[in-house]
């Protein structure tokens, strides 16, 4: 514990130990009159001398509102009333700088250990970059490489600039990105991005990117940056605490003042003397400073927010700013772009129905008909194949446009097309009732049946919309270019509650539009895309969520919050990781203000001492810190 | 103009009075203090020299809590 902290908090331990020590012995000792006065002097000003000059110096730049100025009068207040009613009790006013120099102590290592924790949680940075020079490893600084460089990761290694494999072959650790633990292969000629750890074989990388483009460079530029953009709470916060603080000091002179002069005027259930009655009122008042220092509010909501964001990014899920947080804390409505999002936007033999032929022939045929084409259509039915295509088997390829394709496969004519060119061809198609992209084949003059390309939903989409109801979503709605049937499919098979499809990627923002000034006021609406083509409805959104974004500049740049893999499962974990951190947030704006006003409010009666003012400020900031560092655990979620 | 300072300060108000006193400071459009990573991000007025403005906010920034420090 010592060693974590830095030169001021072990002098302020110090000083802390000597007074407490100080003050119980002469708790022991019993001596009188002035001597007794010097003595627990000496405690006094070792704790709070730096109290008392901070303290100067801001009456000397009018600075009375300042928390040492009211310290260093409350102190200074009690031991006048010690020393006027001749009672000796130092011990309170010495004990409360104790206790306030106890809680800052205790601040200040608690905010430093969570600043170190939550760095080490996004520990990404790489120090080094590999360089081969002469035939031996140089360690340079990532900053000093140029583009188009090679660098050396070796095992073990993170990987410190964002390029593409030139040699090796490895797996990659990406944990550290997207919060995913289950290695990724990569080989030559694959793209890497910096931030994972090189696992298992030595990789040669050309950089395509400068350190400071790279993704980690910009992943932890948006995390440390993300806490400068703050929340409607924490505004809140800083203006509470501007009109708190003189609100209670005026409220104390008043207490000094005002209750004695009433008293005295009316002569009201009074028979001791003036001056004791008089001081007891400063007292009250004297209590009130100790407790007008608004820190324990003031720390423990940044806090919680900087906690809130540091674990969500360990679990993949980058948010750009505390207001995002607590923005994203209200979202009932969550609107999906489908492709990319909750399908896997990548196109797949989902079924052939075959007629007479062999399935695997007819699949073989159709792979060599659309041998020529680049189409994602094509390439997935070549990829169904599987096998490495012999061109020379094919001739006479002819794409009609719009149509398909027909060609000579092993000298027997193919077509291979929708329904227009089979109908251009003479030959009557079974119509399909599959939902997707239908490629009717004729072989030899015959319809011989149909292959059915459609996008794959991925496999945690379904679960991720459950997740979401059980969170407490409203209504999730699939916005979607693609044709209602496929839509209405996959909607109902993920169980979404709204869809809109053959949308326009315009339409969909006057959708999101509909959807935003047809809600609540207190409720959100999320839009929720691949960030390659929907950067208008995400910017539109009250908060636009980006995913797959590891490497996507694009998609960093125009969302909100950015979950670094494709996960659909992720959305409803950074909505259950805002709650959570929202909740800490408001349970300490309650408990710091409800503790606070309880001793205000005790204290004007007469009920609270000075020790529990101390007791309650210090006790309340820390109960408030140790809550806000709850944010930071968000694994389980 | 957007610049981003180091900063030390030991409280949480404290880092927001400074931020307020860089606010009114002369030249300076908009200041935030962000207290979890010491940093001071100012945002200048058009045509205004940081060199010239920092110490100025420095000086305003000294004056509500005499314990800070911008690494400037």
């Amino acid at each position: 514990m010592i060693k974590n902290m830095n030169k001021k908090q072990k002098k302020m331990l110090i000083r802390i130990l000597v007074s407490a020590v100080l003050v119980i012995l002469l708790e022991i000792i019993p001596v009188q009159g002035w001597l007794r006065f010097a003595l627990y002097m000496v405690p006094y000003l070792v704790i709070g001398y730096d109290i008392l000059i901070k303290a100067g110096k801001g009456i000397r730049n009018r600075q009375i509102f300042d928390e040492c100025f009211l310290m260093a009068v409350a102190t200074v207040g009690a031991i006048l009333i010690a020393l006027v009613e001749n009672t000796g009790d130092y011990t309170e006013a010495v004990a409360v700088m104790l206790f306030y120099q106890i809680g800052e102590w205790f601040q200040s290592y608690a905010v430093g250990k969570s600043r170190r924790n939550i760095s080490e949680l996004m520990d990404i940075r790489p120090d080094y970059a590999n360089i081969e020079q002469d035939g031996k490893l140089v360690q340079v600084d990532p900053d000093e490489v140029e583009i188009g460089s090679v660098i050396v990761v070796q095992p073990g290694e993170k990987v410190p600039i964002d390029g593409i494999i030139v040699e090796g072959s490895s797996s990659l650790n990406t944990s550290a990105l997207t919060g995913e633990s289950i290695p990724r292969d990569a080989e030559k000629g694959d793209e890497i991005t910096s931030g994972c750890i090189n696992m298992t074989g030595v990789l040669k990388i050309e950089t395509t990117k400068e350190f400071g483009d790279s993704t980690v460079s910009q992943i932890l530029d948006l995390v440390e940056n993300a806490s400068s953009r703050k929340s409607k709470s924490e505004d809140f916060i800083s203006k509470f605490a501007k009109i708190y603080t003189p609100a209670v000091c005026c409220s104390a002179l008043a207490l000094a003042l005002v209750p004695p002069i009433v008293i005295l005027l009316t002569k009201m259930g009074f028979d001791g003397s003036v001056l004791d009655m008089w001081l007891s009122w400063v007292y009250r008042a004297l209590t009130f400073l100790v407790i007008s220092c608004p820190c324990a509010l003031v720390i423990s909501i940044p806090l919680s927010f900087f906690a809130g964001i540091g674990g969500a990014s360990n679990q993949g899920v980058l948010v750009k700013g505390s207001n995002y947080l607590e923005t994203l804390s209200h979202a009932r409505y969550v609107v999906f772009d489908k492709t990319g999002t909750l399908t896997r936007g990548v196109f797949e033999v989902n079924a052939v129905h075959h007629n007479e032929m062999d399935q695997k022939k007819l699949l073989e045929y159709a792979a060599y008909a659309e041998s020529a084409s680049s189409h994602p259509i094509s390439k997935s039915i070549q990829q169904a194949y599987g096998k490495e295509l012999d061109r020379s088997r094919v001739t006479d390829i002819k794409e009609i446009s719009g149509h398909g394709v027909t060609a000579v496969v092993d000298g027997v004519q193919v077509a291979a097309g929708n329904d227009k060119l089979m109908k251009q061809l003479g030959i009557e198609p079974i119509h399909c009732h599959h939902v997707g992209t239908v490629i009717h084949m004729a072989v030899n003059g015959k319809y011989e049946g149909h292959i059915v390309i459609s996008d794959a939903i991925k496999e945690h989409s379904k679960e991720a919309i459950a997740q979401l109801k059980k969170a407490g979503v409203k209504k999730t709605i699939m916005l979607t270019g693609d044709a209602k049937a496929v839509a209405d499919v996959v909607a109902k098979e993920l169980g979404i509650d709204e869809v809109y499809s053959e949308l326009l990627p315009g339409d969909k923002v006057s959708k999101v539009e509909h959807i935003l000034s047809n809600k609540g006021d207190n409720e959100k609406v999320a839009f929720v895309g691949d960030g390659i083509n929907d950067a208008p409805v995400l910017s539109r959104a009250d908060i636009g969520i980006a995913m797959g974004a590891m490497g996507s500049d694009a998609a960093i740049e125009a969302a909100d919050v950015v979950l670094m893999d494709d996960d659909p499962l992720k959305i409803s974990k950074a909505i259950k990781i805002s709650r959570k951190c929202i909740r800490i947030v408001y349970q300490n704006i309650w408990l710091a203000i409800g503790v606070k006003l309880i001793c205000l409010i005790l204290g004007a009666i007469g009920f609270a001492n000075m020790w529990m003012a101390i007791f309650a400020d210090v006790g309340v900031m820390i109960l408030a810190i140790l809550n806000a560092i709850r944010a930071l655990f968000v694994k389980n979620l | 103009m957007k610049k981003t300072y180091k900063i030390d300060v030991d409280c949480a108000n404290c880092a927001n009075l400074m931020e307020d006193a860089a606010k009114k400071t002369a030249g300076v459009k908009d200041c935030t203090v962000n207290f979890m990573m010491l940093k001071m991000i100012v945002e200048f007025d058009e045509g205004q020299d940081p060199k010239a403005v920092m110490p100025e906010v420095l000086k305003a920034c000294k004056k509500v809590e005499p314990d800070c420090e911008i690494f400037l």
